[in-house]
């Protein structure tokens, strides 16, 4: 089962907002809505599910409703209608005291502006979830301690959030939120406050952390290279509703509407897509079974100078250029080994392409796809990335 | 115009404070209380000797005010010269009215602030009416107060509490819905209670408005010690009321000097209580 799921999940702002709800259902636009009822619509009947585990990113330009959809996750706002399901409980319907409950065990939040106390300590603002769960001081120290120890700030316990610069305040507020040991972390425009280079250090970040803790986290961006950076899926917003929903390279490759296309035009597809995404089919050689004959036939036949060399188990072995296996062919020899090249150019499945362009660039072979275990599962030629760095379709194997 | 006869409006007040006035069982007990609160203070200001409690003040002074050498010299003199003059025990009494004032003003006057910031229909019921606790001439509290708690020192007590609680109220108020939103949706995302978002989270972060409140609800409460002197309550504003009686320049200028002197220590202690000792 998902770990959020949201149900038909609308916020209308205002003094009527169930006429402004009938005037959503005949599918009236937000600014018409405006216009008859005073009412704003923030957020307008979105249904989705966040996974246990991912991160979940909410991407839309300011006035979308992504910050008022993330409030609505925890309850900052109260939803006009639908459902927020955590676990199987619906928040939107669920009493004060459970509310606070789910809030203290469940989720916690980072906020853009960072959200700290001034008047208390770094260590106390990160103990301020523990304090709120009623812990012991003790434990309390100890776990705010490990906290800001998991996010590089260990020294800075009794230091005042004024003291600290922005990065350093961002780290502060996602201890805060990691002290609280929730499955769920919402995280509004996070890092949207610091500056490109800070920004990138604290997604690596925030990568590495995921990789171990694995949280569920929902984070909200207005920027593009961002969400395709953190995000498992995305979600785009635009007045309110969710246009649409889906992986990275999902959403590169098929945007759903005009919009989302103009969005994700410029984006540098060469960061997003991995190898696994451009790589074909590789042909190969076994090495004990085929001699250089054969070797020969299938490069006449592929059309291709160059052939991967494998086991029986497919691990790569090395290359064998076309020249080579055609002169041994001419000596009568068998030996295949002999014109091995072991020297070739590998990368993992989740390269990204652009790490892959210099070795495209500078040798005349495929790259070659390789798994943990040294397998080829596939290899990457010039055209296919040629073809998706100008957003044409590219055909992976499948 | 003179055909029109004028609403009977004092005729109404008259009434109604008189009708108020029936109301023993109320202003008895708290006559009482406010009475007990005075004696407490001046009974405590006495225990110490006079030079000592000068000193406790010029040490609280050092102490709260940033340890500045200047003000606390300056406090040292200002009280040896009131000792000197002989206006001493005047100006106990003056502080003990004062102190009482203040008191009953930040128990009222607090809460009120922050059932005000809670809602803003109550802000909107509330605000009009401390703009007419400020407003109204201060003498005017002095007439229903004597009509209820007769004369001396606790009418004036009362009196100088109508006077001076509205900016501890207002302050509270301010503060408190000046914190930014951020803060306060960081203190419920983590699941606080309104009680431990207001003691956490709120009060600490209003602190220095509210105590920018006080410090003029203390200020309020000193002048009103002049005025409140008519009505019998005893201290350095009897001194300069009989002064002005008997067109004693002189012996005015002391007395006022001595409020002088009282009011700054009062206003840079409570600036200092106020300040945030981390800078």
């Amino acid at each position: 089962m998902a770990k959020i799921q949201v149900e038909d999940l609308t916020k209308v702002f205002g003094k009527r907002p169930s006429r402004a709800i009938k005037l959503l259902e005949q599918g009236k636009s937000k600014d018409e809505i405006l216009e008859e009822t005073g009412c704003t619509v923030g957020v307008n009947r979105t249904s989705f599910s966040v996974e246990a585990g991912e991160i979940f990113v909410i991407m839309g330009l300011s006035g979308s409703g992504k910050s008022t959809l993330v409030r609505l996750l925890n309850r900052l706002i109260d939803p006009t209608e639908g459902s927020v399901w955590v676990d199987g409980d619906d928040l939107a319907r669920m009493d004060d005291k459970g509310l606070r409950k789910i809030r203290r065990e469940k989720m916690s939040m980072v906020f853009q502006q960072f959200g700290l106390f001034p008047f208390r300590t770094i260590l106390d603002n990160v103990a301020y979830g523990l304090e709120i769960q009623g812990l012991e001081e003790e434990e309390k120290k100890k776990k705010a301690d490990e906290a800001l120890q998991l996010v590089g700030l260990g020294g800075y316990g009794n230091m005042y959030p004024d003291e600290l610069s922005g990065g350093m305040q961002q780290r502060v507020g996602l201890a805060r939120a990691l002290a609280a040991d929730t499955d769920i972390l919402l995280m509004d425009e996070a890092f949207s406050a610091l500056d490109p280079l800070i920004r990138k250090e604290m997604q690596d970040e925030l990568l590495e952390l995921q990789g171990r803790m694995k949280k569920t986290i929902v984070f909200i961006t207005h920027d593009l290279d961002e969400a395709l950076r953190l995000g498992d899926r995305i979600t785009i917003m635009k007045d309110g509703r969710i246009v649409q929903i889906g992986t990275p390279e999902d959403i590169l490759q098929h945007p759903a509407d005009d919009y989302v296309a103009k969005f994700v035009e410029d984006v540098d597809r060469s960061k997003v897509f991995t190898a696994e995404a451009v790589m074909k089919r590789p042909e190969v050689l076994t090495i004990d079974k085929d001699g250089p004959r054969v070797a020969l036939q299938r490069m006449k036949k592929e059309g291709i100078s160059s052939l991967y060399v494998t086991n029986k188990d497919r691990t790569l072995l090395g290359i064998v250029h076309a020249d080579e296996v055609s002169d041994l062919v001419e000596q009568g020899s068998e030996d295949i080994r002999s014109v091995l090249h072991e020297d070739v150019p590998t990368v993992q499945k989740d390269t990204v392409v652009k790490e892959m362009i210099e070795l495209l660039t500078y040798k005349n072979t495929p790259v070659a796809v390789i798994d943990e275990e040294n397998k080829i599962v596939g290899i990457v030629v010039r055209g296919s990335v040629m073809a998706l760095l100008s957003g044409k379709e590219v055909s992976a194997v499948e | 115009m003179s055909n029109i006869t004028p609403l009977p409006l004092a005729d109404w007040i008259d009434a109604f404070v008189e009708w108020l006035t029936q109301a023993e069982f109320i202003f008895g007990p708290l006559t009482d209380f406010i009475g007990y609160l005075i004696s407490g203070f001046e009974w405590f200001f006495g225990i110490f000797p006079p030079w000592l409690l000068l000193l406790i003040m010029v040490g609280l002074t050092f102490w709260f005010a940033g340890r500045k050498i200047g003000l606390t010299v300056f406090v040292l003199l200002g009280l040896l010269l009131i000792w000197n003059l002989g206006y001493w025990e005047d100006m106990v009494l003056t502080l003990a009215i004062v102190l009482t004032a203040g008191v009953i003003s930040i128990v009222i006057g607090v809460p009120m602030g922050i059932w005000m910031s809670r809602s803003s229909a109550v802000e909107g019921a509330i605000k009009p009416v401390l703009d007419f606790m400020q407003t109204m001439p201060a003498f005017v509290y002095l007439i229903p107060a004597v009509a209820f708690f007769g004369i001396g020192m606790v009418p004036g007590v009362v009196a100088s509490v109508i006077f001076a609680m509205p900016p501890t109220i207002r302050f509270t108020n301010l503060g408190i819905r000046q914190v930014p939103t951020e803060i306060i949706e960081a203190s419920e995302a983590f699941g606080s209670t309104g009680n431990q978002k207001l003691f956490k989270v709120q009060l600490p972060m209003a602190k220095t408005t509210i105590m920018a409140g006080i410090n003029q609800t203390i200020m309020l409460a000193l002048s009103m010690v002049v005025i409140a002197s008519m009505i019998g309550a005893d201290g350095l504003g009897t001194a300069v009321y009989f002064a002005v009686g008997r067109n004693d320049v002189g012996g005015g200028f002391e007395a006022g000097l001595a409020i002088v002197i009282v009011a700054i220590i009062l206003d840079r202690l409570t600036q200092g209580i106020g300040a945030s000792k981390r800078k």
